[in-house]
């Protein structure tokens, strides 16, 4: 690890102030930062230690909704007895995600703000352009069984891996953020990128920028919704592929449907138009498919992660059934019903 | 450790005993506890986040201590396996584990136990599957899994019966 300097602000003024020099980087529960900082990834000149903001409230907003600070805990947001009332959707993609422990440590901004897993980007010795751009993909042509098969660029192929964020895209949250040029609010389709070009950019905020929010506006999936992940062990891996869904249903048929895709892209996927072709029907295994291929009509395989095209079809149609049915995938018994 | 000007004052609760520091912002809790105040139950497995073997209880909430820059924690209260005994009589976690061989090597033990003492305090696993997913951030490379599973099974049942005796 490179040595920095240290700072411990308590006010979000004074961290914004600090996080204005050079090479700053936030320390928030540091379960991705000080991993990255171990492998040389990252090499900060100054830790700005934001763990005494007042930022670890879950509030209630004037639109019915709810606000997370920054700094609330992943464990303690998964079970938090208004999300879990509200918003079990997000409760049961935290909890697919990392361990207990992790979780204990890990934040609300800092899970937005986790880094790929591709294995190079982690590997100072490789050609990355996430990490080093201008320095090629390796992963292209080399390893790529978990990498991306939708909105990838000759660029950069790497997903992102929260199941956090999947969840969070299917409830159109929307992320509050605060820099030297004040505050503002990023809907949460805008708030990750795809790499074109630029694939060091992982999202839309600023340098200088901090992340003091999540916001949930109000939801109606408290019934027919689930979380279902799909990865190489049952527990403590990131997702193959996962699929977020969060239906309202009128008569018999679906109303509103929220289809959000994980470990397949450099975002969280959905594919608003697709979702559309849900709307009004009376659910069936034949339209599902016809949903999945839609939303995989541009997907593209690298070759090792060929397989997730067919898993992400079959995830989508399993899970359309499971929230239907109102049957959530449990995170605990692992059969998928 | 020579001190640099670097260092950075923090006092932790150590098993009880309280320690005023001045630590490098770079070092780890693990490190700390290991390399500094000689705490070696606690085990370096992956240094990444990956294995458990370096969990420990900071505030009664288990974490990876291989994962938290100890600065970050100045002020808190942290419980290691040496400090989990009390009175010299083994915690029921280590008697249980014990009783039901929940180990071969003994390497992730340690971390296994405190991370089960913050299961247990958590109260979010009420049976085995729920205990197997709460566990699954300690690895075992002995294979020793249905054995913990065993002894915290065990222990929850306990808890539970000195809970009803107590209403
Ligand atoms: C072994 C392992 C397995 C894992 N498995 C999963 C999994 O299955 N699913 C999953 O979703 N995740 C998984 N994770 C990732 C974990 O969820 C993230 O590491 C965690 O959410 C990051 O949160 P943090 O608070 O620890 O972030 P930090 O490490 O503190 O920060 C991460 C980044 O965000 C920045 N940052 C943090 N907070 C703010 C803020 N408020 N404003 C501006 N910048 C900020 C930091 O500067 C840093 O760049 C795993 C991690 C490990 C180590
Ligand atoms: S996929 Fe992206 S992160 Fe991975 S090696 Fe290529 S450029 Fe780097
Ligand atoms: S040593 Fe900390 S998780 Fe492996
Ligand atoms: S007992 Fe050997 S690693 Fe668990």
């Amino acid at each position: 690890m490179n040595r920095f300097d240290y700072v411990r602000p308590d006010n979000v003024s004074d961290a914004i102030r600090a996080l204005a020099t050079g090479s700053s980087k936030v320390l928030a529960g540091g379960t991705n930062l000080v991993d990255l900082m171990k492998y040389d990834v990252e090499r900060p000149g100054r830790i700005v230690d934001i763990n005494r903001l007042p930022l670890k409230e879950i509030t209630p907003t004037a639109e019915g909704g709810l606000r997370i600070g920054a700094l609330v805990s992943n464990t303690d947001l998964a079970w938090n007895d208004d999300i879990r009332r509200q918003y079990p959707l997000l409760a049961s993609a935290i909890l697919a995600g990392a361990s207990p422990q992790l979780r204990n440590a890990a934040t609300t901004g800092g899970n937005l703000l986790q880094r790929t897993r591709c294995y190079y980007f982690y590997d100072p010795s490789t050609a990355c352009n996430k990490r080093d751009p201008g320095t090629g993909c390796s992963a292209i042509g080399g390893v790529n069984r978990i990498h991306a098969i939708l909105g990838a660029s000759p660029d950069c192929i790497a997903v992102h891996p929260s199941d956090m964020c999947v969840a969070l895209a299917a409830l159109n949250a929307s992320v509050d953020v605060e820099g030297p040029d004040g505050k503002r609010s990023i809907p949460f389709s805008d708030f990750h990128r795809l790499p074109g070009s630029e694939p060091q950019r992982d999202n839309t905020m600023s340098s200088g920028e901090l992340i003091t929010a999540v916001v949930l506006p109000p939801s109606d999936f408290g019934a027919n919704y689930t979380y279902l992940k799909i990865r190489d062990r049952l527990s403590y891996a990131f997702a193959l592929v996962s699929v977020a869904v969060g239906l309202t249903l009128k008569a018999d048929a679906i109303d509103e449907a929220r289809v959000a895709l994980g470990g397949v892209a450099h975002k969280p996927w959905r594919d608003t138009a697709a979702e559309e072709l849900l709307r009004g029907q009376r659910p069936d295994t034949q339209l599902f498919l016809k949903f999945a291929d839609q939303v995989l009509t541009p997907a593209h395989g690298q070759g090792e992660n060929n397989f997730k095209i067919e898993l992400a079809r079959r995830a989508m149609v399993r899970a359309l059934h499971q929230a239907f049915a109102g049957t959530p995938q449990d995170q605990s018994v692992k059969s998928v019903q | 450790m020579a001190p640099s000007s670097a260092d950075i004052p923090a006092s932790f609760v150590i098993n009880g005993s309280r320690h005023a520091l001045t630590i490098p912002p770079w070092m780890t809790l693990l490190d700390l506890l290991r390399e500094h105040l000689h705490l070696t139950g606690s085990k370096k497995g992956c240094d990444h986040g990956q294995c458990g073997a370096c969990t420990v209880l900071v505030d009664g909430i288990r974490l990876n201590s291989c994962l938290i820059l100890a600065v970050s924690r100045d002020g808190a209260d942290i419980t290691t396996i040496e400090g989990l005994e009390r009175d010299g009589d083994l915690h029921p976690l280590q008697t249980a584990f014990v009783e039901h061989d929940a180990f071969q090597c003994g390497y992730c033990t340690p971390g296994q136990i405190c991370s089960a003492a913050g299961l247990l305090s958590e109260r979010h696993a009420h049976n085995r599957a729920e205990i197997r997913e709460n566990m699954s951030g300690n690895l075992c490379r002995c294979g020793a899994y249905t054995n913990i599973a065993d002894a915290i099974e065990d222990v929850m049942a306990q808890d539970a019966a000195a809970r009803e005796a107590a209403e």
